[in-house]
């Protein structure tokens, strides 16, 4: 999924140099500035203690910026506090009121803003019917499933039809094959209400599958903000590309540019060509990053087998869809390398086996030229 | 197989080596029983004896009850009782509560102290606070008489007031106990969705909060009830309460009635103290 979000639709949230820094001293948010426009699926990606959650809080106005400013459908927030926002939050435990059936919990926001009685029935009840939980309204959140009180808690924030939901990791709790699940209706019921999402996961596959756009964050500050394909195609950092999907990095130095071409010498001064963004000066240290699934293997003695480097099959191992090879190219550097299995045979194509002197090889599209 | 699985998760038994200790053990229990048992159970059953002597057993007969239901100065102090465990225990459930809310929710300069100065009443000897609770009762009380020209007098006032001072800390230590495994979040999701602070508190934390706080009281309505030291100390004439009464019974000689009493106040408050149990023991997850 993750089309490409119009630029032209409003901004719904937006964070100027926004810095939290707890009492403790740690600074959990640095300088970060972001921009979110209506209806948009945007998530915060990173490692646990990235900060991603303690934006996610600021938005909420649970926590207030030690720095910076956080602006709601264009309106400085400052000090306002949560119940004064329009913005809603789905919690990473849910935070279902235990007191409370599943028709109270729903009912509670409209309860608060004194919402007419046969208004909250009728809107509770289509909240239910949204998440697909009519006839639950009588239980009790510990009479339900995981599942089921994580749309509860969808419900009773979609119910008061904020302008902004906020999501914190809210299908961490879940088996795999349930988040999978979830994730899919996440996104149709995104688009079936048109309300912003903001989404924290450290789950990069999460992130790639839901979001029209992503923010990856790492020590507090965001590394790089793109679409799904950006992201994972075109990585600005090491960082973005090692935690989202696999890299291969090789370190090398410039030998040649020529135009948007430049040639890279690694693993013992073996030319690499890679296509570049950004001029890049001759004899500068650099990183090629380059995905497994780009890398092309052919075993040597195959008919005008010629590749960029050349190494042996030090591994193999078969996970069924694909197959992964490790290619040691020399003493320091190997390369992994996912081969898609031959989809017309039965018994998966012939692996390579190991010590197979192999030639890899990538279009110079493929590789990406790293500079940290 | 699922016999084999059953038999490998249960502990080897162990030989009992330790004989000497198991006999400790057993002398444990068996003194419990006897020293701790023995003496109620006696007494309810002569409760229920057709004799004035205690020593005899005559035939069973309810007449000390129905003698004590009619009795007038029975009534009074149970009236007594009552209204002042009723009364220190609303208040001292609304102070413990905002106390233990005060200790587990905010940082304020002198929480340290505070926090020991307020548990010395568990602490502290009962005839110690008595005494201190006395003397302090007449300073006041001829402070006032100079300074207003108010003549104040021991009775049922003191001894509520005195009360609410020992028995709010236990509730204080019981809500807290609660307050600690709170899970705030569901105040923050309760602010999310447009409460505020008043509407958290009625709507989220209070009721959340109950268990604890009707414990708590149940607890303070129990330490009221059956007061005796301080109580003593602080009463004034006309302020005679259930145990005070007994007490004086007591005095000129065991007899039924005193047996028939006691067995009501161990029934009452044995009802207390379980539902406090049991309400301490609900939980809200």
């Amino acid at each position: 999924m993750g089309g490409f979000a119009p630029l032209d639709r409003p901004i719904d949230v937006e964070l100027i140099d926004v810095t939290k820094v707890f009492d403790s001293g740690v600074v959990a948010v640095d300088r970060v500035t972001l921009q979110i426009q209506q209806g948009e699926f945007f998530s915060l990606l990173g490692p646990s203690g990235c900060g991603k959650t303690t934006t996610l809080r600021m938005i909420a106005g649970f926590e207030h910026p030690t720095a910076g400013e956080v602006r709601i459908e264009g309106r400085p927030m400052g000090h306002t506090p949560p119940f004064r926002r329009n913005v809603n939050t789905v919690f990473q435990n849910y935070a279902l009121f235990p007191h409370m059936t599943v028709f109270e919990n729903v009912a509670f926001g409209l309860r608060m803003k004194r919402v007419p009685r046969d208004e909250i029935s009728r809107r509770v009840r289509e909240a239910l019917q949204l998440v697909r939980l009519s006839g639950f309204e009588e239980r009790y959140p510990r009479q339900l499933s995981g599942g089921q009180q994580q749309r509860v808690a969808l419900a009773r924030a979609l119910v008061n039809r904020p302008r902004v939901l906020l999501l914190d990791e809210p299908l961490g709790a879940l088996d795999l094959k349930l988040r999978k699940e979830m994730q899919l209706e996440l996104k149709h019921l995104q688009m079936t209400v048109g309300i912003t999402f903001i989404y924290v996961t450290h789950d990069q596959e999460e992130a790639l599958t839901m979001s029209d756009r992503i923010a990856v964050m790492n020590a507090g500050r965001v590394l790089q903000v793109g679409t799904p394909i950006e992201i994972y195609e075109r990585p600005t950092s090491r960082f973005v590309a090692d935690f989202i999907g696999e890299t291969n990095f090789l370190s090398g130095r410039v030998d040649d540019v020529e135009r948007d071409t430049a040639t890279v010498l690694v693993a013992g001064n073996r030319p690499v060509r890679v296509r570049i963004d950004e001029p890049l000066s001759v004899g500068s240290e650099v990183t090629v990053a380059v995905r497994p699934e780009k890398v092309q293997i052919v075993p040597l003695e195959a008919p005008g087998a010629d590749g960029l480097l050349r190494g042996r099959v030090e591994e193999v191992i078969y996970i069924g869809t694909d197959t992964f090879y490790v290619v040691r190219i020399d003493e320091t550097t190997t390369v992994r390398v996912r081969s898609q299995n031959d989809r017309n045979r039965l018994d998966g194509g012939q692996l390579l086996p190991i010590g197979t002197a192999v030639a890899l090889s990538w279009a110079p599209d493929a590789a990406r030229v790293l500079l940290d | 197989m699922t016999a084999t699985a059953t038999t490998s998760l249960q502990a080897p038994r162990r030989k009992r080596r330790l004989s000497a200790g198991w006999a400790l053990l057993w002398l444990n229990v068996l003194s419990t029983f006897v020293f701790l048992y023995a003496p109620i159970v006696v007494m309810s059953i002569f409760s229920f004896n057709a004799s004035r002597q205690m020593q005899v057993w005559m035939g069973f007969t309810l007449d000390w009850y129905a003698r004590m239901v009619h009795d007038e100065r029975v009534r009074v102090a149970a009236e007594n009782s009552l209204v002042i465990a009723l009364v220190s225990t609303l208040v001292s459930t609304v102070i413990g509560t905002l106390t233990a809310m005060a200790l587990e929710r905010t940082r304020f300069r002198v929480k340290r102290l505070y926090e020991g100065a307020m548990y010395l009443p568990i602490i502290v000897p009962e005839i110690v606070m008595a005494i201190a609770l006395l003397v302090f009762f007449n300073l006041s009380f001829s402070w006032l008489d100079r300074l207003f020209g108010l003549q104040l007098n021991f009775g049922l006032g003191t001894i509520t007031i005195a009360h609410i001072a020992f028995s709010f800390p236990f509730v204080a230590v019981v809500v807290r106990a609660r307050l600690a495994d709170f899970d705030r979040t569901l105040e923050q999701a309760a602010q999310d969705l447009g409460a505020n602070d008043w509407q958290t508190f009625r709507y989220v934390t209070l009721p959340l909060l109950m268990p604890g706080i009707i414990a708590g009281a149940l607890l303070a309505f129990t330490l009221s009830i059956d007061d005796f030291v301080i109580t003593f100390f602080n009463a004034g004439v006309g302020s005679t309460t259930l145990p005070l009464e007994i007490y004086g019974r007591v005095r000129r000689g065991i007899t039924p009635d005193v047996n028939a009493l006691s067995t009501v106040m161990l029934l009452a408050s044995i009802v207390l103290v379980l539902g406090s149990l049991a309400f301490q023991r609900r939980r809200a997850t």
